[in-house]
């Protein structure tokens, strides 16, 4: 296992974190409900917690002299390591909702598999992290089941939401060789084995929220290995880099 | 604090002698320092007034969401959205708690809604101005909500006990998110030349606006001399705005900027300073609707809530259904 490798996949974990909480936090004051409105913001919150200690612990290994803020705001979209899925614009709170409970319940499995970790580090962060997770995916998934089973309005569209995002569900369990070290040294699981307990979990909630599972199972992918992202990402790091990139060097 | 102008019976103070048994008992135990719960008798006028009072806080927290999102996306470090985030998400859940404060007077939460968003309910006149860089962060924690905390803190003395509860709670927020501008602002001023000019330029901007926060001159009000013998308002508007100004004033000196008012000196005599009023042409217009961001940010509500009308009823439809179910389950 290399330096190289584990700063790989330490951004992968950072950067799904970072960019879904960036995206969360765009909701902010416009929810359908007062409480949507907090448990959207606090989980967003959460979730830029978390990219504090993935990022921090990335530089550290890095050793480049580059801080978790270099990382968030000073990389252009090749370097980001995220997946697809969580930098997919919110269209709704349907797609909103239905996207997070997609990587909630694969980030819950991926945390509960990272506390064991051989890198206490990671182990610790994920402790912590998979509390937070765990609540998360409780919300989400609640939130999927009434509105797929609400009213003929909101299950079209959920399922509308559900038909869009699939395709992106498949780039959670992709592995390579960064992957394959991180496995073989057991600093993290290889993402493939996180398939089960995902399916098991996705399948129970979509069924009680009455949704159909599209059969075609085909899969997007390029964010986690950043061969290729969306054309949404740059918008995005436009709005979220826009204070460092024009005052360089500034303390905020 | 974030009610202004609040009207109450408009009918000026009764005396102990005016009132019937009902009321003259109601009004001793409000002189006494006695809290009032929802289940007590009292005046439909306290009632309305407490409505209109409390309701508008409420729309002023969720409104003030709106001027601060503007910036979470933007925010300069991972460290300040975070900061920013938990601060939002406090705002939330204050307008939370005063929602349901509210609802013990007889009104919905829905209700409130809708009249926020046909205007006939108001909100606090400084959430209609833009927040244009990242000072303006700093300058709305220090001054915005500081000049709230300047009426806040006694309300948690005011006569309503779940308003009284409520305010316990929000203050100890408040005082965090000013400390928290404070600190933006700290770090602008001992920053590069265009973040100094940026703290400056929103210390400008935003020091009338906050003047206005506490709202005109109410000495001779007589709706302001009814909420405050109920104990619903407790110090006079320019009493609250004097405090504000002598607390801040010094604090400006401190981070090395100007205050944008020429006339600002202190007086011995009175023990504070001496200070320019704001335009109030330029309130009023501000209250009528013609503030800078009047019509975005009440477009911005009433899209949230259009938008999200599918949500609620699926999530109603789904209770119902539970319901349903339990019961046939019985």
């Amino acid at each position: 296992m290399d330096n190289a490798s584990l700063f790989q996949c330490l951004l992968r974990f950072g950067d799904n974190t970072l960019v879904l909480g960036h995206r969360i936090s765009e909701w902010c004051g416009k929810a359908p409900a007062l409480e949507e409105d907090i448990a959207l913001a606090n989980t967003a919150l959460d979730l830029i917690g978390q990219t504090q200690m993935w990022l921090g612990y990335a530089a550290e290994v890095e050793g480049a002299d580059r801080s978790a803020d270099d990382l968030a705001m000073l990389r252009d979209v090749w370097d980001f390591r995220n997946i697809l899925m969580v930098e997919r614009p919110n269209i709704d709170f349907g797609h909103t909702i239905m996207r997070q409970f997609l990587f909630d319940a694969y980030h819950h499995a991926q945390l509960t598999a990272l506390s064991r970790s051989s890198d206490p580090r990671i182990a610790e962060i994920a402790a912590k992290s998979v509390k937070e997770a765990t609540y998360h995916l409780d919300r989400s998934a609640e939130t999927v089941i009434a509105l797929g089973d609400g009213t003929d309005v909101s299950h079209a569209k959920m399922q509308n939401a559900l038909d869009l995002l699939w395709p992106y569900a498949g780039e959670m369990f992709e592995s390579d060789d960064v992957d394959a070290q991180m496995a073989a040294s057991g600093i993290a699981p290889d993402p493939a084995t996180l398939r089960d307990a995902w399916d098991l979990r996705v399948r129970d909630t979509l069924s009680l929220a009455t949704l159909n599972i599209p059969e075609d199972n085909f899969a997007h992918k390029g964010g986690r290995t950043g061969a290729r992202h969306t054309e949404h990402l740059g918008h995005m790091l436009t709005q979220m880099q826009w204070l460092q990139r024009a005052y360089p060097g500034a303390v905020w | 604090m974030y009610a202004q102008m609040i009207q109450s019976t408009g009918k000026g103070v009764k005396s102990l002698d005016e009132m019937d048994p009902t009321e003259r008992a109601f009004q001793e135990r409000i002189d006494a320092g006695g809290k009032i719960e929802p289940k007590d008798w009292m005046p439909a006028g306290y009632r309305k007034n407490l409505i209109r009072q409390i309701g508008q806080h409420a729309h002023s927290e969720i409104i003030g969401q709106l001027p601060e999102g503007n910036w979470i996306t933007r925010a300069p470090t991972l460290e300040r959205k975070a900061i920013l985030l938990a601060k939002v998400q406090d705002e939330a859940g204050h307008g939370l708690y005063l929602y349901c404060a509210a609802e013990t007077l007889g009104i919905t939460r829905d209700e409130m809604f809708e009249a926020l968003n046909e205007g006939r309910m108001k909100y606090s006149s400084i959430f209609n101005y833009p927040t244009l860089t990242w000072a303006d962060m700093g300058a709305v924690g220090w001054l915005v909500d500081g000049a709230a905390i300047m009426n806040q803190v006694p309300l948690q003395r005011t006569s309503y006990g779940p308003y009284a509860r409520a305010m316990v709670r929000i203050c100890k927020e408040e005082s965090f998110h000013q400390r928290q501008g404070f600190d933006i602002m700290m770090k602008m001023c001992a920053g590069s030349e265009a973040q100094k000019r940026m703290a400056q330029d929103a210390l400008n901007r935003f020091w009338y606006p906050s003047l206005m926060m506490f709202g005109p001159s109410d000495a001779e009000s007589v709706h302001s001399a009814q909420s405050m013998a109920w104990k619903i308002k407790m110090n006079t508007n320019d009493e609250l705005r004097q405090k504000f100004v002598d607390q801040t004033v010094p604090q400006a000196e401190y981070l090395g900027l100007t205050v944008p008012d020429e006339t600002i000196k202190w007086n011995d005599e009175k023990g504070g300073y001496d200070f320019a009023e704001p335009d109030w042409t330029e309130f009023y217009d501000v209250l009528a609707g013609n503030g800078p961001c009047n019509h975005d940010r009440l477009e911005t509500r009433k899209q949230a809530w259009d938008d999200g009308a599918w949500v609620r009823e699926g999530m109603l439809a789904h209770a119902a259904k539970k319901r349903t179910a339990k019961v046939a389950a019985e």
